[in-house]
């Protein structure tokens, strides 16, 4: 990889994190349940991105440098993995272990599915 | 960063303030930075993605020891806010995925790999939850008592 990939890859990878701070603060402001749905649009939304970005770039039909900035720097920095354990063991600590469970076996779930439908839809243009 | 002491009603969001975007993507920079140096140095084995497993239990760790060290130390605001701006949000966030641990868990399943695709997305999901635990745990023995 090219030094002027990687510097594009880092610079993507703090828009993705600027991109994720700022979704993350609007779904706070509008969400009237007390559950972390920022930080889950946010894994769904990159994972389903990110699904297409690869079945696109295995069909051969983006180059892998699309996908490396795009994919692995601006949807690393967008989708966070860190945020959502601490949100699972924040639940688990206010006793709402059900929540917990959910959220955090949910999110695993949630984002391999979508991230397989845009693998497909990819892998399928 | 101002924050606005005088009219809290009328301050700005955080997530809109130009100085707090500044300080989580000079920290999303450096995170992208360091797992992507991790990314080169451990390559995968037996179809396990052990960078992305790596960056997201370190993170996961990280994390969990920061914010809880900032909360006991006092409310959210000046140095403790731009600390959690820049370590926790940028730098963890970004040096953490979880777009890429979805994508491989699929190309796992894909390649007929089920069982490696089913352990290591659980792998992942719940020693990053026991670390986690474990960050707030030490955070929490070693500083000072919740902050009134």
């Amino acid at each position: 990889m090219s030094p002027a990939v990687v510097l594009l890859l880092v610079v993507a990878g703090g828009l993705g994190a600027v991109a994720r701070f700022v979704v993350d603060g609007v779904v706070r402001a509008r969400s009237v349940v007390a559950f972390p749905l920022g930080t889950l649009v946010i894994n769904f939304s990159g994972s389903l991105i990110l699904g297409l970005l690869t079945g696109l770039t295995m069909a051969q039909l983006l180059p892998d440098t699309v996908r490396l900035v795009v994919g692995t720097g601006f949807l690393g920095g967008y989708t966070t993995f860190s945020t959502a354990s601490f949100e699972t063991v924040r639940l688990v600590q206010e006793r709402r272990v059900l929540a917990g469970v959910l959220y955090g076996l949910g999110s695993l779930v949630v984002t391999t599915a979508v991230a397989g439908l845009g693998l497909v839809i990819g892998l399928s243009l | 960063m101002s924050e606005h002491p005088g009219q809290p009603g009328h301050a700005r969001p955080l997530h809109l303030t130009p100085a707090a975007l500044a300080l989580v993507a000079v920290g999303g920079m450096a995170g992208m930075a360091a797992r992507h140096a991790l990314t080169l140095l451990l390559p995968s084995r037996h179809g396990w993605p052990i960078a992305t497993l790596s960056v997201n239990l370190v993170g996961a760790f990280v994390l969990g020891l920061l914010l809880e060290a900032l909360a006991r130390r006092g409310p959210d605001q000046g140095t403790r806010r731009r600390i959690r701006l820049v370590v926790g949000t940028g730098f963890c966030g970004a040096f953490t995925t979880y777009s890429a641990l979805a994508v491989d868990v699929d190309l796992l399943l894909r390649t007929g790999q089920a069982a490696t695709a089913v352990a290591y997305g659980l792998t992942t999901v719940i020693v990053g939850f026991g670390v986690c635990a474990f960050g707030i745990w030490i955070a929490a023995r070693r500083g000072p008592r919740a902050a009134a």
